[in-house]
């Protein structure tokens, strides 16, 4: 029985199966529409997240199976004090599959190890949320065409986004990718990373602009800057507009460049930008009920 | 001279970081043993300048080797028996080490868990470097 608790667990062959399998998925729906048939996913989110719950229960539902779970540890006996490991252990006994968040990091570890059912860790605070990371791969695989030999810019708050660590360690598994980090200096990605990427001999450049590196990028990854992650009003108000995402900045992209957002973008992607065809992150959010989709099948081991 | 006589059965280990030698006696839980334990600190040392030593006379299956090498892998560890050297260990650190070491982590799951044991992982053998296997933080201290 398998798990997935880091997008690392899957070598670069199984990311190939499965995505080909989520790819079979979106031009063929109806073939899986009742390959789940019979089967249960519990959903159980210790903290809310409606984006990465409803993606689950659409991916299971989409597949003819049903959901059950709870969507805030005040509804559910976390609440009475009860472990994770003992709520694993009664759930095993509920459904057949079991997606996971919690604020606790390493939690859905804790439950993989106890469970008599597989596990998906959809994010343990600031730690893992794998399903966004093989969602991302999935959409640039689909939409580039491949995964390897791009420029990315991943721009943002790289300090503290655990979805930008989580891709660019999963990138470094391809061969021939640039990155670009583009951050205000407080928010820089962090020295681990950098120094993984040396020690790799893969070639990065730090920059506080998007325009320094807008015609380069064959790919940008948008994150969210937090007013709060600034140490001061000042910094915030004198840096913010260069990290906001709009039509001037889009004009100086190449014409196949992609947009991706892991969402809920706030004020970081004009909307203006949204209607660009190069602008994916709505593209991305379908891609995630593929790939969890996939990824269901795989770990209940069903074929079709 | 301080002289320390000979021991029939147990260990020596030598060449312990001066000011060490308290934190590996309790760490190795010697206080729990019914055991004869001596603690030398400061001893002149050629290479070291000075070094702590610490004999302790028990069955020779008692000590564990792991929690010694995580603390520190330069320990000589020289094995007695009917008062004659038989055996000297080499400490490797070890691959993974369970409740020796508490993951500090506020947000980790060992935080709040009944019964979850602390078990960390060497990420980096090179640089030592052991990390949480539920949060993968860093573990900072040395001994």
């Amino acid at each position: 029985m398998r798990h997935l608790m880091n997008p690392l667990d899957f070598t670069t062959e199984e990311l190939d199966s499965l995505f080909d399998l989520a790819n079979d998925i979106e031009k063929n729906p109806a073939k899986y529409a009742h390959a789940c048939e019979g089967k249960k996913l519990a959903t159980c989110f210790y903290e809310p997240s409606t984006r990465t719950r409803l993606s689950f229960e659409s991916a299971m539902l989409g597949l003819g199976g049903q959901v059950l779970g709870f969507s805030d540890a005040g509804s559910s006996s976390a609440a009475k004090g009860e472990s994770v490991s003992d709520t694993i252990r009664v759930i095993s006994c509920y459904a057949d599959i079991c997606a996971m968040r919690h604020p606790k990091e390493g939690a859905p570890m804790v439950a993989a190890e106890r469970s008599g059912i597989p596990v998906i860790n959809a994010g343990d605070g600031g730690h893992q949320h794998p399903t966004q990371t093989l969602t991302d791969l999935l959409t640039i695989r689909s939409l580039k065409g491949r995964l390897g030999n791009f420029t990315i810019g991943l721009c943002g708050d790289l300090k503290f986004g655990r979805t930008a660590h989580s891709l660019i360690n999963a990138l470094v598994r391809y061969p021939n990718i640039h990155f670009y980090f583009i951050s205000p200096p407080e928010l820089r990605v962090p020295d681990y990373i950098t120094d993984m990427l040396k020690e790799k001999k893969i070639v990065y450049k730090e920059v506080i602009r998007l325009e320094e590196c807008m015609p380069m990028l064959d790919l940008l990854y948008m994150t969210r800057v937090q007013r709060e992650r600034f140490f001061n009003e000042e910094d915030y108000v004198r840096l913010k507009d260069f990290y906001i995402l709009n039509k001037p900045k889009m004009a100086m992209a190449k014409k196949d460049m992609l947009v991706l957002h892991p969402l809920p973008r706030v004020n970081e992607i004009s909307v203006e930008v949204d209607d660009d065809p190069r602008a994916v992150y709505f593209k991305q959010v379908q891609y995630g009920v593929y790939v969890r989709m996939a990824l269901i099948l795989t770990l209940l081991e069903i074929q079709v | 001279m301080l002289n320390v006589g000979k021991i029939e059965e147990g260990f020596v280990l030598d060449h312990i970081e001066a000011g060490k030698s308290l934190s590996i006696y309790h760490h190795l839980q010697l206080d729990k043993l019914d055991c004869m334990v001596a603690i030398i600190r400061n001893a002149r040392s050629d290479k070291m300048g000075k070094k702590d030593i610490l004999k302790v006379e028990c069955d020779i299956n008692t000590l564990n080797l792991d929690v010694l090498a995580f603390i520190d892998h330069n320990i000589t560890v020289n094995v007695i028996k009917d008062g004659e050297l038989i055996d000297k260990k080499d400490l490797v650190l070890p691959k993974k080490i369970k409740n020796i070491i508490k993951c500090k982590n506020p947000r980790c799951i060992t935080s709040i868990e009944q019964g979850l044991p602390h078990i960390f992982v060497l990420a980096d053998e090179k640089a030592e470097i052991y990390r949480c296997k539920y949060c993968e933080e860093k573990y900072n201290e040395r001994f």
